[in-house]
């Protein structure tokens, strides 16, 4: 059985936990006060990456051979000169949000989502970065714009293990992207989403995906947990299904599927945009087996008891019948049966950025 | 040449860094360019990737905080102090 182990990517460093028994411990911690907003495990290469956030030293990309013993910090992409955000505004690197690996037939591929909305990609696996052109000079780029933070910022990136030309990206606000040519060109992928914070809640461009996930076993399956509810596309992101419920399954930051079944997926449900804090002061996790049709709400071993904890939109993953999510609160919760009950295995990290199981 | 002093913060990431740098310069830009020659890398912790002070830095020459944080145009003399401090922000 391969080894379980969580990276934890929070606001005062990276912390990684290991399966000891039934439950997990932490074995090691790195870039302890550093903010750690994502971290990636590269299968192709075995290394770890970490996207550190300094409050004061700006955006940075560190890299760990054996696997967070020792770092290296390797030199963040730069906007090109001249590139604007608007009219008004120079683009700075603001916050390197995401990484992804290329496909396993793509050597030394690796992309960062960034605000102010550059995808960034990398063929020497992170020794240089180019801005990608075809989707920065996309002809709604400048309409797009900040949710939740100044600017508008690339947070999911997905590449197509059966056909690396085709990647999808989830932009806040603007929506989903994909190009199916290696990036040469870039098609909006909205339909079906709705935008309640725009004049045009249909508006083509400005939606607010906060995650877009994609099933490993289907890839043409994808979920969203948006500003504005829960989406499901089956057809690859062409057309978008809203299965929001008026229960919790309804506003939230993250989204997890099953690794075998596409018609499986979870939500860490909170209070709607204006509060932004856990469901009636009670932790709940939602889950679906039939593509969002039904939900079931899953409580056993969550705090039901004056709770605030929100799970931001990478701080939930699936591995088998594990899932685990970290909270802004600095909870940590593991599920080894679904998602239908939850074992605290740490009370007291600081604010929890980023979940991820290691896959080796 | 001007003499440069970091917050002690920025020896965590530049153990090497020593105060008192003597650094030659007519700008502070000039001055952060061969800085970064000297401790590579370590103008990016100082400024963005577009030149211009980040946000949460300050840098002083002598008592005064510089005025052209976009390009760092301020004038550096051969007997000033140069201060790179860190901004009080955060927590």
């Amino acid at each position: 059985m391969p080894e379980k182990k969580l990276y934890v990517g929070t606001r005062k460093g990276l912390f990684i936990f290991e399966r000891n028994g039934a439950g997990y411990e932490l074995v090691r911690s790195s870039h302890l006060g550093i903010p750690v907003q994502n971290t990636l495990f590269d299968m192709r290469t075995g290394r770890l990456w970490a996207l550190l956030d300094h409050g004061h030293w700006g955006q940075k990309l560190s890299r760990s051979s054996d696997d967070g013993k020792t770092w290296e910090e390797i030199e963040s992409p730069k906007y090109p000169d001249g590139e604007m955000v608007n009219d008004d505004t120079a683009a700075t690197m603001r916050l390197i949000w995401v990484a992804a690996t290329g496909s396993k037939d793509q050597p030394g591929r690796v992309y960062l989502g960034t605000e102010p909305g550059g995808l960034f990609q990398s063929d020497d696996d992170g020794e240089s970065f180019e801005l990608v052109r075809s989707l920065w000079e996309h002809p709604s780029r400048k309409s797009w714009f900040g949710g939740g933070r100044d600017q508008a910022a690339i947070h999911s990136i997905l590449v197509d293990p059966r056909n690396h030309d085709r990647v999808l990206v989830g932009v806040s606000c603007a929506g989903v992207f994909e190009t199916t040519d290696a990036g040469k060109t870039w098609a909006v992928r909205n339909k079906g989403l709705r935008a309640d914070f725009l004049p045009d809640p249909n508006s083509e461009v400005g939606q607010d995906p906060h995650v877009v996930v994609a099933a490993p076993s289907d890839f043409d399956t994808l979920w969203q947990q948006n500003h504005c509810g829960i989406f499901v596309s089956k057809d690859g992101g062409m057309n978008w299904a809203d299965v929001t419920t008026d229960g919790p399954a309804n506003f939230g930051f993250a989204v997890a599927v099953h690794e075998k079944r596409p018609q499986t997926a979870w939500v860490v449900p909170a209070v709607s945009d204006e509060c932004r804090i856990a469901v009636d002061g009670k932790m709940v996790v939602c889950r679906t087996d039939d593509y969002g049709r039904t939900w079931t709400e899953h409580r056993k071993g969550l705090p039901q008891k004056d709770c605030y904890d929100v799970t931001f939109r990478h701080a939930l993953d699936v591995s088998g019948d594990e899932l685990a999510f970290g909270t802004t609160t600095g909870n940590l919760f593991v599920s080894g049966d679904g998602g239908e009950s939850w074992a605290a295995q740490g009370n007291y990290l600081p604010p929890v950025y980023s979940v991820h199981f290691h896959r080796g | 040449m001007a003499r440069v002093q970091f917050t002690r913060h920025l020896s965590r990431y530049f153990p090497d860094l020593e105060q008192n740098v003597e650094i030659e310069g007519n700008t502070v830009a000039q001055i952060v360019s061969g800085l970064d020659s000297r401790f590579p890398g370590l103008a990016a912790y100082i400024v963005d990737d577009q030149g211009a002070l980040r946000q949460h830095v300050n840098i002083f020459i002598g008592n005064e905080l510089i005025r052209d944080r976009k390009r760092l145009g301020d004038e550096v003399r051969a007997d000033d102090s140069v201060y790179v401090l860190q901004a009080l922000s955060g927590g």
